[in-house]
Parts: structure tokens; sequence; C-alpha cells
């Protein structure tokens, strides 16, 4: 995880902590379409806290509605103790960085972040101090009399950044901040964006339909589906342990298997599974009678593949029929066919073995994990 | 068939050049002729100025010309503080009580008659007067159907330039502090800078050429230049008029030309979409 | 106090109703009152006075007010030869300026629309320009142009192709010209602005599926391009029903058209309400077409 610093910044897990964004049972509808379903959050002060979802998931009306760019028709929306719901936003103690950057192409870079210190009437030299200061931090004090048309992709962005910063906001929200930048400097600005988050202290809530955005960057995610929050946690919780099918397929990609629950003990439980050909042993008890009709999923990179001669060590078992393959540099992603026909993928990391040793298309392979790899998810 | 193609692309330029020459040959017939020494308009004799000068003194024309003046500058102004509200409210208020009928009255003059706005404008004016002893028919009358007209040509053009204009700048602003108004006049009015110029000398050309609606709506003291040239122009050629006419196109095409061009070609507009 | 909302979101205050009501009003008594006052003075009668129609409402001396509806003006216009003529004829002049215009603009538009992007801006500007210089002027040059010892037939004759002037002024022929001269640009725009639009991949898609530039042309192009032909036509149709100017300077002293005719009721008969109920009966004439023209800006819209 990149933020370790971060490993003892909990303060969701603290009882007498309080909670510095309140989100109480949002809902919102445009005509006969629910965009956000009853919602509830609680966000931290210092946190950086991304909605997770697809398009069309009311991640994004739900941020608009922090801002105040739409109204929610019931529930309510707290920062501290002040109800922001009829706070017009241009009186909201937070701002917003937009998903085009919305920079005003007629002022300058410096005019830009002036532009809502103005607003709440600074004195002049004020706000030169504050300008200059924040344009150092995004480090762009050389660009200060361009236009935004004469910038590149990446210095726009921190434009915006600057100007939503520079009023510093009691919360910062972000809309797909990194969504218009090419892949090589996004990954770098999402170092950049966390590093700048740490040194001003602000709490950022970011909305965003990358996975692996989120997990970089954030303390805690909500992922959303459909206008309802399916699960909260920190990157490990909810890659380690989704909640539900949509939330493993979501974050990461993941094999599944369905089937009755067999045995039920206090470390170990025992799931039939016919796509499997037999009983999957998970490695915990699980919350339901037996006879329950369980989905169990795996990670692809938790599987584990050999050929037929080689050992083999872990508890479920099988054997597959390697059914095409690809070279990703780094690693290699398999796609094998059980014998019922079901289509695993399976990923290793590429540890340089010699040509015999590699699989090949259409060879007898063993598969297998052990109990702990597996989770058990609601359908 | 790639020949064909070019065959077919080949008809289409012939088509656009003739196309081109039936718009502009009048106009260029009345430029030549306007330096033509002979009464006789089509009939050249040899290049002179004479109808310049003799415009110079017709005093009837000059004063329609001041008149005309007068009224399109007002009228102009009037029509893009009308228009500018008329296209913003249109592209930016998506939904309130009444918007088909308000998108239906701005825009309805585009296309509407003259003769009809001109008789219904006079008799509203007319049953004013009764009423309310206002408005007296002069030049405030010419200018309240002028803007009233010209205000949907000047809408479409802030409409187009409104639309262009990326939603979330406006949000922006509104998201740093600034209240709706402020929003309005920092940032999207300086937006409109070149469709507001467009929509300007557009509605100014418009005024300046208006025959129908005028001769409705005029008083007595209140002959504009379309209405003297219509006058003469009825009673067969003038080389007077052929003059005055190439003066209207220099000036009223040069300036709405300059206009028009700004806006097809203004690249840093494309920047804030 | 009341929500109001501004781009969607909540703003305290009554800004946007006041925003809107100034245009409102405005629009509401200079343009949709006098509709109602029209239709008003249809229904009176011509007098003497100053305004020369009889009033509506009347109060006599014993305080009752008395309606006198008078649908005389209709009857009159309906029954005599000359209105209806003047209505029919109008209706062809508009027609088929709509129906010309569509066929030279089209082939114009298209052009435009598959010429290099960047020269788009310029040709379209070429087509544009004539119509910010004054119509008025614009009409009178075809004047010069068509007289019988005009341009075209002195260049005519001088070619010697023909040794008679030929009637070219003061008829039909110099009416559509005219009408097509002034309208042409209504018609191109729409129509550019519909085929610009239009991907210029699935005309490939088609002539890879086999069909023949003029076969995909018919099938693909032509039926995308509809609403713009639709909206065209109607931009053209509409004011050249009511035209007047190119009627009266091209058309010569006999040519019956609505305009006309509504020109000289009101100013040299100074019968304003028979004036009234012509301009009663184009309006009429006119809802159709121009609530079909809204209907279609209003889909453009929404796009």
């Amino acid at each position: 995880m990149l933020i370790a610093s971060n490993d003892r910044f909990q303060p969701w897990l603290d009882p007498t902590a309080t909670p510095q964004l309140r989100i109480e049972n949002v809902v919102k509808t445009f005509d006969d379409f629910t965009a956000v379903d009853d919602v509830s959050l609680n966000i931290y002060r210092g946190e950086f806290f991304s909605l997770l979802g697809g398009s069309g998931c009311g991640k994004t009306t739900l941020l608009r509605m922090m801002a105040g760019f739409a109204t929610p028709d019931k529930g309510r929306i707290f920062i501290e103790d002040t109800d922001l719901v009829p706070l017009p936003p241009y009186e909201r103690p937070l701002n917003m960085m937009f998903q085009s950057y919305a920079l005003f192409p007629h002022m300058t870079v410096e005019k830009n972040i002036a532009f809502g210190l103005k607003r709440d009437g600074m004195p002049k030299d004020e706000i030169a101090e504050r300008v200059a200061k924040v344009l150092d931090l995004v480090q762009l004090s050389q660009f200060a009399a361009r236009k935004p048309s004469q910038l590149s992709g990446g210095q726009r962005q921190r434009v915006a950044l600057a100007r939503s910063l520079v009023k510093r906001p009691k919360v910062l929200l972000l809309d797909e901040p990194l969504s218009a930048l090419d892949k090589k400097l996004r990954e770098a600005t999402q170092y950049e964006l966390v590093t700048i988050q740490q040194q001003v202290g602000i709490t950022f809530i970011m909305v965003t339909h990358d996975q692996e955005e989120a997990m970089t960057m954030s303390t805690r995610i909500a992922v959303m589906d459909k206008g309802k929050l399916v699960q909260l946690g920190t990157p490990a919780e909810i890659y380690e342990y989704p909640q539900n099918r949509f939330v493993a397929g979501f974050i990461g990609s993941v094999n599944m298997f369905d089937g009755p629950l067999r045995e039920n003990h206090a470390d170990y439980a025992v799931v039939d599974c016919p796509a499997w050909g037999g009983p999957i042993e998970v490695g915990r008890g699980i919350g339901y009678g037996l006879g329950h009709l369980t989905t169990l999923a795996v990670r692809p990179e938790k599987i584990q593949l050999a050929k037929l001669d080689q050992p083999f060590a872990p508890v479920n078992r099988a054997t597959a029929r390697v059914k095409d393959m690809a070279y990703l540099g780094n690693s290699y992603v398999y796609h094998v066919v059980l014998e019922s026909g079901q289509v695993l993928k399976v990923t290793t990391p590429n540890m340089g073995l010699a040509p015999e040793q590699q699989m090949r298309r259409d060879e007898e392979v063993q598969i297998g994990w052990d109990p702990s790899a597996c989770i058990v998810v609601e359908p | 068939m790639i020949g064909k193609a070019l065959q077919g692309r080949g008809v289409l330029r012939v088509m656009m050049v003739l196309v081109m020459v039936f718009l502009y040959a009048p106009i260029v017939s009345i430029v030549v002729y306007s330096f033509n020494e002979s009464q006789l308009v089509t009939v050249w004799s040899h290049f002179s100025t004479k109808w310049y000068v003799a415009l110079l003194h017709d005093d009837q024309i000059l004063d329609a010309a001041r008149i005309s003046l007068e009224v399109a500058l007002s009228a102009a102004s009037g029509s893009l503080v009308m228009g500018t509200l008329a296209g913003y409210i249109l592209t930016r208020f998506t939904r309130f009580k009444g918007r088909t009928l308000f998108s239906g009255m701005v825009m309805a003059p585009l296309v509407m008659p003259e003769i009809i706005m001109g008789i219904s404008l006079l008799l509203l004016f007319v049953g004013m007067e009764q009423i309310f002893g206002w408005p007296e028919r002069d030049l405030q009358t010419i200018v309240i159907a002028h803007i009233t007209f010209s205000t949907a040509f000047v809408a479409v053009v802030v409409q187009s330039r409104l639309r262009d204009i990326d939603v979330s700048v406006e949000e922006a602003a509104m998201d740093l502090g600034a209240r709706p108004v402020d929003v309005f006049f920092l940032v999207t009015l300086p937006l409109m800078v070149p469709a507001l110029v467009s929509g300007w000398l557009l509605a100014f050309s418009l005024s300046l050429d208006d025959l129908v609606i005028t001769a409705f709506v005029s008083g007595p003291g209140s002959t504009t230049l379309p209405m003297v040239i219509f006058s003469k122009v009825r009673l067969g050629l003038n080389p007077e008029i052929n003059a005055l006419a190439t003066l209207i196109i220099l000036l009223v095409g040069l300036a709405s030309g300059i206009g028009a061009f700004k806006t097809a070609f203004k690249p840093a507009a494309k920047a804030a979409g | 106090m009341k929500a109001v909302r501004f781009l969607g979101m909540p703003k305290p205050g009554q800004g946007r109703g006041w925003v809107i009501s100034g245009p409102f009003l405005w629009f509401l008594v200079f343009f949709l009152v006098p509709f109602l006052v029209v239709v008003k003075i249809s229904l009176s009668t011509a007098e003497i006075a100053i305004p020369p129609y009889a009033p509506l409402f009347t109060l006599s001396d014993d305080g009752t007010i008395s309606l006198a509806l008078h649908l005389g003006n209709f009857q009159y216009i309906f029954s005599d030869p000359e209105y209806v003529l003047a209505y029919l004829s109008s209706l062809r002049y508009a027609a088929g300026t709509a129906l010309i215009t569509l066929l030279i603009g089209y082939p114009v538009a298209y052009g435009i629309a598959t010429s290099r992007p960047g020269i788009r801006p310029a040709l379209l500007m070429l087509v544009v320009m004539p119509f910010w210089t004054s119509f008025l002027i614009r009409v009178y040059a075809w004047i010069g142009i068509l007289k019988p010892n005009g341009l075209i037939n002195n260049f005519l004759m001088w070619l010697g192709v023909i040794h008679q002037p030929l009637e070219i002024l003061n008829n039909q022929f110099s009416i559509f010209v005219g009408m097509v001269y002034a309208y042409l640009p209504f018609m191109i725009l729409p129509l550019y602005a519909c085929l610009e639009k239009l991907d210029h991949s699935l005309l490939e898609a088609a002539s890879d599926l086999g069909a023949r530039p003029f076969r995909a042309f018919l099938s693909i192009t032509l039926p995308l391009s509809l609403p713009g032909i639709i909206a065209g036509s109607l931009l053209v149709f509409i004011p050249a029903v009511g035209e007047y100017i190119i009627p009266t300077l091209l058309g010569g002293p006999s040519t019956l058209t609505i305009g006309t005719v509504l020109w000289n009721e009101f100013f040299n008969n100074h019968d304003w309400p028979v004036a009234s109920t012509v301009a009663v009966a184009l309006i009429v004439l006119l809802v159709g077409p121009l609530m079909l023209l809204q209907h279609f800006q209003a889909k453009e819209e929404t796009r």
C-alpha cells in the first residue's frame, strides 16, 4: 500500500472521533431514475476518501450534492455541524476540482487562482501571497502569466487543483481528477496528489471509476452501484474481503463458484461446487446454515498452476486444460477449462522459467489453491 | 468508381461556383454601375463619381440616413441586451413555466412575414396611444419594433456560443464563491464577447435595412433610409441609389463581415469548449 | 422562501424569475398582444375616423356595453376572387421558392459539408455574406439585370443569341428569381448544419457493403438530412408567403400576393379592418408550418 504513514490513521475505528462530513440517508431522483438511493457516509478530517463505481452509479451526483450543484430529495449533508443542503454552492466551505478542470479561458493562471479569494474580498497583497504559495506547491510559478490554452494537460490539471485549494476549503471534492491525463502522467500524478493532500491536510473526496486509482490513493473507498452504497472500507478490506459478487467483480478480477454448504466448522467449511467438480474447502467458518447456496470467490493470482508431473500441495486441487494464454511481460494470464466446462482465469508472475517448464496451449495441468485464498461473497 | 466520384465532385464544384455568381452578381453590378456616368443605369458610358456627389447634396437622403443610423444604433443596443438575456434564458434555464411559449415568441420573428409583424405592431401602438396616450409614432416606435424582431437573431448567435461554453466553468466560478450575478458578469459575459459583437452588428444591419415593419410603425416625421430608397426605386432604376447602395454595401458588408469572420475563425473561442 | 433552481442548483432568492420576466413581458406586449389586437380589429368595420375603424365595444348612454362582432370582413375576403387568387398565388410562389431553393441549395450545402474542414467556414461565410447587406438593395439590383435593356438582355443581344429583348422582368419568372435569390441562404444553412453532422463513416460503411455512391446517397445521406430539408423548407416557405418587397419591385403593378393586397388595403384604401382580416387569414395559414418548425427546432435542441 502506498500510504504507509496512514497505517495508523484510522479515525473511523475510533469511537470517540467525530466525523467531519456526514451524509445521512441521501436520496436523489431524476424523473423516474433513482441516481442516489439512501446513502449514508461518515468522512473524517484528513481522509483521502474515494467514491468508486461505474458510470451511472450515482457517485458524481453524490459529489455534486456535496458541492451544491444538485439538491437531495431526501436526507441531509453536514459539514461539522452545519447543514449544507440549504446553502448555495458559493456559500459552502468546500471546493471542487472539475473533471474538465473548468478553468476560465479568458483569465491567466494567476487570475484563475485568485478568483475565489477575490470573491471573499481578501486584501490584494494577501491574495498575491497566497497565490504565489499555492503556485509553488503545484510547481507552476513560472506559468503564472499564461492563459490556460497555453498550458499542457498536466499543467492545467495542477492549475485546477491550485485554484480549488487556495481557498483552504474544509473539504476538497475531486471529480475524476486524473481521467483527462494519459496513463504515464496519471500514475505520477496519483503520488503527487497524495503528497499534496498530506502537505495541506485537507480532507479529499474523490470520484473515480478507476479501481486501481482508488486503491493507490485512498484511505477508504466507498463502492457504489445503481445508486446504492455497496461496500465501505480500506482498499485492502475491499480487495481481500469483497462483500458481494458486484464488488468482487468490480475490484480486480475474480473466479466464482456456487454450491450448497456441506460442512461448517469454527475454522473451516466445505462447499460442494459442481462446477469445480467436488468440494472446496474454505479457510474459515461461514455464517450460513448447512445446505445454504453459497458463492465462493478466488482471485486469479491466488490460484496455482503446475504441470501434471510436478508435486502439487494445495488443499483444493483439480486438473484442467489450458485454453489460451497471454504474455503481459511481468506476468502470464491463463484461461483454463475445468472438466465441467467452467473457465478460470489464473495469473502467475513471470519468473523466467525455462521454455520446457512453461505451460502450453491445450496442455493438461494441475490447478489449485489453499483454503485461505477463498472468500465467501453475497450473491 | 473513383472516376465517377471525381466527376460528381466536379459537378458539385461547378454548381457551387454558379451559385456564388448568382449570389454576388447583383451586388457587383450595383457597385460597378454606381460609377457609370450615364443616366441610363445599365448602359455604360464612362467612369464618373458624379452620382456620389449628387448623393451628398440630396437632403432627403441625408436626413433619412441620419434617422436610420440613429434608429439602428438604439435598436441594435436594445436587441443586444434583450437577445443576450433571451439566449441565456433559453440555453441555461431548461425548465420553467411557459418556456415553450417564450421560445416561440422570441424565435418566431425569424420567420414571421414582416407585413404581419408590421400591421400588428402598428395596431398595438395605435391602441396603446388611445388608451395610455403613449407611444406617439416616431423613432421610438420604430426602435421598439426593430428590437422585437432583431432580438431573435441576437439570441440565436448568443445561444450557439453559450452551447460551446462548458457549464462547469460557470459552476466552478460559483463553487469558488461567485454569486449568480457575478458568474454572469465575470465569466459568462466575457466568454460571449465575440458572439455579442456579431450579434450587435447583425441587429444593426437588420435595423438599417428594414422597410416593411418600419413603414407600418413610423410616424409622419420619421422617414428612414429604406423608405426613401423604396419610394425612389419603385419608379425605376436610379443611379443615385446605386451610389448609395454601394456605400451601404461597403459599410454594412464590411462591418458585419468582420463580425461574422471573427466568430467563424476565432480559435480561442474553442478553448473554452 | 421558495427554492428557485439555477443551473439545477438550489438558490435562495427570486433572481431567476426577474431575469426571465423582463424579456418575457417584452415579447408578450410587443409580439403576442399585437396579434390579439389584429384579430380584434379584423372583427370591426371601417370608418372614416382616426383610427379608421369602429370600436368593438361601445358604451351607450344607458350604461350598457354592447359588443359588435363583425364577421363580414372574413366573408368579404373569402368571396372576393381577388383575395382568393392572392392567397393561392402567394402559396404558389412560396412553395415554388422552397422547392427551387432546395434543389439549388442541397448540392451547395452538400458540397460545403464535404469540402476540406479548413475551408468550410470560409465557404459558409460566402453564402451568408450577401444576407448581411441590404435586402432591399439586393432585390433592386435585379431590376437592372432583368429589365428589357438590362444586363442579361444586352449581353444576349450582343452575343446575337436573341434579337428581341426577353420579357423577364415584371412577371412570375422575375418574382421567382428574386425570391430564390433572397431566401437561398435560409435553405443552405440548416441543410449544411444537418449534413455536416452526418458521420462520413456511414457512407464508407455503405460503400463497403456494396452500395454504389448514388445508392448510398439515396439510402443514407438523404434520409438522414431530412430534418435539414424540412427545417430549410419551412424557413423559406413561411416568410415567403407574406413577402411584399420582391413581388412589388420585380413583379410589376398587376401582381397579386397576400403581401401586396394587405399593403394596398392598409396604405392606399385605409381599410384597416380588411387589412387585419387578410393578416389574420395569413396567420391562420402559417400556424401549422410555424408549429412544425418549432417542433423540429425543439427536437434539434434536445439532441
